[in-house]
């Protein structure tokens, strides 16, 4: 691929270059992603709009119907947004990241090993309690991620409300509520993506502290020693939970390499070195 | 540098800390698992409800809710859906006609003699003329003519009723039907996806996760009538059922008449799926949760565009591709000769008795091995052996050139001709429902199964039942006529 104009629309105007317009600083990339500077995951559960997000930042026309289910295996586009080229993987809808299904395994593996750079997590504004469910768990495994409820017109037409301002306080990650059917929210998404990619926004993700008791002392044992042999591990406590629960999977994966070595997942496909990101 | 480190230190210490965790995992009891899971649950419950504010009164019973119970019903489930899926075909078949005569003046009244012209300036062969344009050409031309316009119709309003959310109630609706059968639920969506092309339902049963499931689901994804094979329908239905009754009723007959073929192909599946789930196939039925989503008004424009963009022309492309090689295929079979006959009409004349002993005739079944790339090349198939074989040069242009048919009238004289009766026309109709699904659907059978004997039952089971199942029909008709 050539290299791509630095300034998308209108070159001209003040108004395409003006860094207050995001929208036109987005550059959809479609498939033609050859190499990239961030990965961006976009998790949620079934049917809370995936796949019309990927289709917006990406141009692509990822088939979406409105019923669960519905994208199988992982898409992935790229789109380009204040001069940094993004990759996003369209992953399947899960409702949790407890890998009790094959859905749920490629999200959490992704999630996991691959590493993104940051992870999108769209959630339902209707159904919010239990999406929660998945957030938090996301939030467990990787430190960078932004939150999107989408939907909330749908919430107000059922008479609720949802404060973004709170949930981004209780979270500790960007809240962007959004109604990306008719585009609503999706400027701002972006730049909450590239915030935390770039690091100029830092997380202080939601983590569980309220461990039994009983086992605190192992646990703070293993954390401590997961930390000293993998220090960039974004997520050594949730790896030390899992192993005291007996997660086989966990199991594996640090004994053949895939969690401990910080490079990208062999599923992933290379990243190039400019690109690594931080 | 941590990557080096790892690299160095190989196995010691993962293994440091895996046999760390396996000392400490014996001093804990209880499920740790669980304890996790119901901390996330009880975080998540708490920030979600102070997050979220609703209005103090109590909801009253919305829109949606009232719709549900309508077509999620037991009494007005079915029915609703025949209406729906009736209606949807009676626009197609009846909005159709006129396009398509459009697009066959153009393309093949008006270009095609331009192309012959332009041929015999340039002063090709004749052969190559024939093969350039009487073969491939107008091979391609007639496949657009045919499927273009039922196509634009079809897909978008089958696309809008997906956006709407009409869909999962399907499923809801046959999801009782499954499990009774033996079979997983969300087999309906595979289902769904197959109506639209079976290589996308065989590919979409991946979101069944038990393999015995999953298996009956891939095995009979090919009763679900796919794009190809619509128009088949579409203009079988129209010349030869909607002609029984007078003209103002035809087009709804018609239109129940496939209506009819599509439900058969739903209940193969039931039977078929509940033979298999008795017999090869046994175990317990997995459940699973339905989650019902709300309905969402279509945005009609963008399903419009999306549903031309993403099926109209891809499968329209992909018929393209397709036709091109069968339109020569076509063209030199019935213009290269063997012992004074072409090559066409020996095929035809060996598998003639077989045809007339199942009802249809010796060019239908040459033209399904012909269209085993494709069902979209049959009809196009069909009409230029007819020709070839009944020798209707007033029809057509000779051998092997796919002609243009004026009106349904004359393209009901030439069947009739080729020796075609109603029989013939119902039978098409089944058989085009049960036959072996397209060689892109086979591939990826065996890509999903991984399994050569899978791949093979998929392949002749419904080839088996099209054979028996129109052998009956023939059977039985004529015994009363």
């Amino acid at each position: 691929m050539s290299e791509t104009n630095p300034m998308p629309n209108g070159a001209g105007t003040a108004c395409g270059s003006c860094s207050l317009n995001r929208a036109a600083n987005l550059k959809r990339l479609g498939v033609t992603m050859d190499d990239w500077d961030y990965v961006v995951a976009l998790a949620g559960n079934p049917n809370v709009g995936k796949s019309t997000v990927f289709n917006s930042l990406t141009g692509l026309r990822q088939h979406t119907g409105n019923w669960p289910g519905k994208t199988v295996s992982r898409a992935e586009g790229g789109f380009e947004f204040a001069g940094k080229r993004f990759k996003l993987v369209d992953l399947p809808g899960t409702y949790s990241l407890l890998s009790t299904s094959l859905d749920e395994e490629i999200a959490r593996d992704f999630i996991l090993f691959g590493r993104p750079d940051v992870t999108l997590v769209l959630v339902d504004a209707t159904r919010l309690e239990r999406n929660l469910n998945l957030v938090l768990q996301v939030l467990e495994i990787t430190d960078r991620a932004v939150v999107c409820v989408n939907m909330v017109d749908e919430a107000r037409r059922h008479g609720m409300t949802v404060d973004d301002r709170q949930l981004a306080r209780d979270l500790g990650v960007p809240v962007i509520p959004a109604a990306a059917r008719f585009g609503r929210g999706i400027p701002e998404v972006l730049q909450a993506i590239s915030d935390v990619a770039t690091g100029k926004f830092e997380c202080r993700p939601h983590r569980l502290h309220n461990e039994p008791p009983a086992i605190r002392r192992s646990l703070n044992e293993l954390v401590t020693r997961i930390q000293d042999m993998y220090p960039d591990l974004p997520n050594a406590r949730w790896v030390a939970m899992r192993l005291l629960a007996g997660d086989d999977h966990v199991h594996a994966a640090l004994r053949n390499g895939d969690l401990g070595s910080a490079g990208m997942h062999g599923a992933t496909g290379g990243r190039t070195e400019s690109g690594r990101a931080v | 540098m941590n990557a080096d480190q790892a690299d160095a230190g190989a196995e010691s210490p993962a293994e440091d800390i895996l046999r760390t965790a396996q000392r400490l995992r014996q001093g804990i009891t209880g499920d740790l698992h669980e304890y996790w899971v119901e901390a996330i649950y009880a975080d998540a419950a708490r920030i979600a409800d102070r997050a979220v504010s609703r209005p103090e009164k109590k909801a009253r019973p919305t829109w949606d809710r009232t719709i549900d119970r309508i077509v999620t019903s037991r009494l007005w489930g079915f029915p609703i859906m025949a209406v729906l899926f009736t209606g949807m075909f009676w626009i197609t078949i009846s909005g159709a006609n006129i396009p398509s005569g459009w697009i066959s003046n153009l393309l093949i009244d008006r270009i095609c003699p331009l192309l012959r012209q332009s041929a015999d300036a340039v002063g090709f062969p004749w052969w190559l003329k024939g093969l350039l344009v009487d073969g491939i050409y107008l091979c391609t031309a007639w496949i657009i003519a045919v499927m273009l316009p039922p196509m634009a119709i079809f897909f978008p309003l089958f696309t809008i009723l997906e956006d709407y959310g009409y869909l999962p109630r399907v499923a809801f609706n046959l999801d009782n039907l499954f499990r009774k059968a033996g079979a997983h639920g969300k087999q309906s969506m595979s289902m769904m996806m197959g109506f639209g092309c079976n290589s996308a339902g065989v590919v979409a049963t991946r979101i069944i996760d038990s393999p015995r499931e999953r298996l009956i689901a891939i095995l009979t994804n090919n009763f679900a009538l796919c794009n190809g094979r619509w128009p088949t329908q579409f203009l079988i239905a129209s010349v030869f059922i909607g002609s029984l009754v007078p003209a103002y009723l035809a087009g709804f007959v018609a239109a129940a008449s496939v209506t009819g073929i599509a439900m058969l192909g739903v209940a193969a599946t039931f039977v078929i799926s509940w033979l298999l789930s008795r017999s090869v196939l046994k175990g317990e039925v997995s459940t699973f949760s339905l989650e019902l989503p709300p309905y969402r008004p279509p945005r009609i424009w963008q399903a419009i565009y999306t549903s031309l963009l993403d099926r109209t022309l891809f499968v329209l492309w992909r018929a393209i591709v397709f036709a091109v090689p069968a339109g020569a295929v076509i063209w030199l079979s019935a213009n290269l000769s063997i012992g004074g006959q072409s090559i066409a009409e020996h095929f035809v004349n060996l598998l003639n008795p077989i045809g007339l002993l199942i009802g249809l005739n010796g060019v239908i079944l040459f033209a399904y091995v012909v269209a085993i790339p494709a069902n979209e090349i049959v009809i196009p198939t069909i009409l230029m052996l007819t020709v070839l074989t009944t020798g209707s040069t007033a029809m057509g242009q000779g051998a092997g050139v796919l002609f243009e048919i004026q009106s349904e009238g004359a393209l009901r004289e030439l069947l009739h001709s080729g020796g075609w009766t109603l029989l013939t026309a119902v039978n098409l109709m089944l058989f085009s429902l049960l036959h072996n699904p397209c060689s892109t659907t086979i591939y990826t059978i065996y890509r999903e199964t991984g399994s050569a004997r899978w791949t093979a039952i998929a392949t002749l089971l419904p080839l088996a039942m099209g054979f028996a199942v129109t052998f009956t029909v023939a059977a039985i008709w004529r015994m009363f006529t």
